[in-house]
């Protein structure tokens, strides 16, 4: 009855905010929207007792990506509300409506449709519940997945050197137009 | 009423498909990242539920990569903004189409 409860609550916040995510004008809203989305997940991670990817979701997620989110807005100045009726292609919406039912109809198909989502392959990690789960999924992360964790912290220091290269100041400046005519 | 990992499924094609519905009808590329970020959420739920079903940590770890992978994302992808807009402020995605040469 609890588990119930929580779910229905926790699927209501991720699903207003995710309608907010994409119907707000202003894009400072929408990073709002987004973070509710987010601990409505956290929240579904702990019914169903991943309770380090709820805290992961709620540190990286809410804490740090959203937070670079809303840096960006408010750098670029752009948290301005955008006319969502302005669309260069008015052909956007209908596709993007066709999309929406098309996408969600086939996914809600299979989940009924197949009762049994199990391709037949015993289980490798063991037991994802319980209070062991952090203990479990170090062990899986560190012995099964140890080349795709190096792999990530490379990825992070390729991603930090683009974001740096990218973000850059270009060093002659006169092909840098602005709305004041000045250098960026 | 049990709540069963069909409802977790379900929950989770919703956001997904909310994800790609804003990536559709938005224009401004930093609503266009979250977009992209609510998809990774509604997939990561699916994981998530799929490892409590099968019983199987090995899906909470794949959702531990999506959340690196989501985090390098953001940051090159708001890097690209940052130097797209700081050229043209004001500049869409529509307006990106000079892109194509």
């Amino acid at each position: 009855m609890v588990d119930t409860v929580v779910f229905i609550v926790a699927a209501a916040i991720c699903l207003t905010g995710a309608l907010g995510v994409i119907l707000a004008r202003n894009p400072v809203h929408s990073a709002l929207m987004l973070v509710m989305t987010l601990f409505g997940i956290a929240v579904q991670f702990v019914a169903q007792e991943a309770h380090f990817l709820a805290a992961v979701q709620v540190i990286v997620y809410a804490g740090a990506i959203v937070v670079l989110f809303l840096f960006v807005i408010m750098l670029l100045g752009v948290d301005r509300a955008q006319n969502l009726e302005l669309s260069v292609l008015p052909v956007q919406k209908w596709a993007a409506l066709v999309f929406a039912g098309g996408s969600f109809a086939v996914l809600a198909l299979l989940i009924i449709v197949v009762k049994e989502p199990v391709t037949g392959a015993e289980a490798m990690g063991g037991s994802a519940t319980g209070d062991e789960n952090v203990r479990l999924l170090a062990r899986s992360l560190f012995s099964d997945y140890v080349y795709a964790f190096e792999l990530t912290s490379l990825l992070l220091v390729i991603a930090v050197i683009g974001a740096v290269v990218l973000a850059r100041k270009p060093k002659n400046a006169s092909d840098v137009v602005t709305e004041e005519g000045s250098e960026a | 009423m049990e709540i069963t990992t069909g409802w977790y499924l379900v929950l989770g094609a919703l956001l997904f498909v909310i994800g790609g519905t804003g990536l559709l009808i938005r224009r401004n590329p930093l609503v266009m990242l979250m977009c992209v970020e609510l998809m990774l959420n509604g997939v990561n739920l699916s994981f998530v539920a799929f490892a409590r079903q099968l019983d199987d940590i090995g899906g909470q770890t794949v959702v531990f990569f999506v959340l690196v992978v989501a985090a390098a994302e953001v940051v090159v992808g708001l890097g690209l903004v940052v130097a797209i807009l700081r050229r043209q402020p004001g500049t869409t995605a529509d307006d990106l189409s000079v892109l194509k040469g």
